[in-house]
């Protein structure tokens, strides 16, 4: 969590509360309270992309061989990729420590 | 050039919402508002202002529309009354804080149960806290004037906050009065086009409504705090600036006969004209009675106010709400709050009167400044009374 305290206070709080520049949401770490991550299983993957489309923080990328991989900034740990995915190729696994 | 006709008061408010050049009107109608937004559904049917109505399926959705189109930059207007703005309840919070300058018109009326379709001002109480500017006009002309007023000061690029314009249902919105209508050029002269600070656009995009953590939420609250309160610099311009152009003056106090008077009589609304008649009837047979309206109940004037009571021994203050198991009703606890401690101020009697639709009568007045004037030397038990409950 940034610390606000030192930034913002009543008179500097942006008009309306607006966030005034778009795609700020990048900047949030929905990561940061993540206790369990997907684990997927390139031997079951088809690459269709289900768990890409479904994902709500849009944690997963392609890479150039048409797999997908997660991003564990943003994956924040919710398991609809694993539930989602038609080849049961993704397992959700606890984080360590 | 204005002219003077005789109108239905619900008319002549929604006439100023025409010549206001509104763009957007999400309504659904509930009595004794219904008139207001019918007779501006018709005005845009009729293709007479360029503007879009949309009837929602609920208050709720209502204001919900309201907030995205005032987002958007359009000037906006709805109008609601009792139940319906209690379901409206929700989202009334909202506009407040991301300075979404809507302006609505809450035609008065009772809450249930019992159903009741009348008079009182439970249904604004109950809201008391929304946020936002809020006005209370007395008679037809007041009710167009202060429409307009509040299009003027909402939308101040100072101000961006949301206007509730109160009028008392039937006694008020649905009786036929002389009420002069400004013209076209008349109002275009006063009421600038809205240039909201930001708005959605795809082209420039930003966010409306996030998140507010706990490192910043007392931050936005104070915001919006100080800035409803910093409204009152605009608020007393804007009828400055109507005064200079049509001749009407209006305060956020207003005073009758106050100058020598002992006991104050303190009202809001429309009952203020009956009030005046009884302070004149009581003024003839020689009690130094005067009376002070509040016009503007949020951000409530207090210097303006602790001027307008001047010397007066005696406050008898009316409310027309009861709130169940509190202290007093809440004009008697705002203004017991506001002279709290303070050096020669006045001892405050609180009355609880016309409530769902009871007249007020002018006897009702004098019995009031009368009770008013025995408490102060002999305290009763309770901080307000309800006037001519029967007790049996
Ligand atoms: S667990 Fe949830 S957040 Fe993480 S990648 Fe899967 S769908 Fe996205
Ligand atoms: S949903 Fe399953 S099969 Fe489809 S791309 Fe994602 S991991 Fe592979």
């Amino acid at each position: 969590m940034a610390n606000t305290d030192a930034i913002i206070g009543w008179k500097t709080i942006t008009f309306g509360c607006h966030v005034m520049e778009p795609g700020s949401s990048v900047k949030f770490r929905t990561g940061d309270w993540r206790s369990q991550r997907p684990v997927i299983d390139k031997e079951k993957c088809i690459k269709c992309g289900i768990c890409w489309i479904y994902c709500p923080d849009m944690a997963y990328i392609q890479t150039e061989d048409g797999f997908f991989e997660v991003n564990l900034e943003y994956c924040k740990g919710c398991g609809i990729c694993a539930h989602e995915c038609p080849k049961n190729a993704i397992t959700i696994v606890p984080e360590e420590g | 050039m204005a002219k003077r006709v005789g109108i239905e008061v619900s008319i002549a408010l929604a006439e100023a919402v025409k010549l206001a050049n509104v763009d957007v009107i999400p309504a659904y109608p509930i009595t004794p508002q219904t008139h207001i937004v019918e007779h501006l559904s018709e005005v845009i049917a009729n293709g007479e202002v360029d503007a879009e109505f949309v009837p929602v399926e609920s208050e709720h959705a209502a204001m919900s529309c309201c907030c995205g189109s005032s987002a958007a930059g359009a000037r906006t207007f709805t109008s609601s009354s009792s139940q319906g703005l209690l379901l409206m309840s929700e989202i009334l919070f909202i506009p407040g804080p991301m300075r979404f300058p809507i302006v609505m018109a809450v035609v008065n009326r009772a809450l249930s149960a019992p159903i009741s379709i009348w008079n009182d001002h439970q249904d604004i109480m109950s809201q008391r806290d929304i946020g936002w500017i809020q006005t209370f006009a007395d008679t037809g002309q007041e009710a167009f004037d202060l429409t307009l007023h509040a299009f003027r000061v909402a939308e101040d690029r100072r101000v961006s906050l949301p206007m509730i314009v109160n009028i008392d249902g039937f006694t008020l919105s649905h009786v036929v009065e002389a009420v002069e209508l400004l013209s076209q050029e008349e109002v275009d002269q006063y009421l600038p086009p809205f240039k909201p600070r930001y708005r959605l656009d795809p082209r420039k995009p930003i966010t409306m409504g996030p998140v507010g953590i706990p490192e910043v939420y007392s931050e936005a609250k104070v915001a919006h705090n100080e800035a409803l309160k910093a409204s009152r610099r605009v608020i007393l311009q804007g009828w400055k600036e109507f005064a200079d152009l049509f001749g009407r003056q209006y305060n956020p106090i207003e005073t009758y006969r106050s100058e020598d008077a002992e006991v104050l009589l303190v009202t809001m609304g429309s009952i203020s004209e009956t009030a005046m008649t009884a302070i004149d009837t009581m003024r003839d047979k020689g009690q130094k009675a005067g009376l002070v309206k509040i016009r503007l109940w949020r951000p409530f004037p207090g210097p303006e106010f602790r001027k307008a009571a001047g010397k007066a021994k005696i406050l008898a203050v009316v409310d027309r709400c009861l709130p169940p198991g509190a202290i007093c009703g809440p004009v008697g606890a705002e203004l017991r709050s506001l002279f709290y401690k303070v050096p020669g101020s006045p001892k405050i009697f609180n009355f609880i009167a016309g409530l769902g639709g009871r007249d007020v009568t002018v006897e009702r007045f004098e019995e009031m400044v009368d009770k008013a004037t025995a408490f102060a030397k002999k305290r009763p038990k309770e901080l307000y009374e309800v006037i001519g409950v029967r007790e049996k």
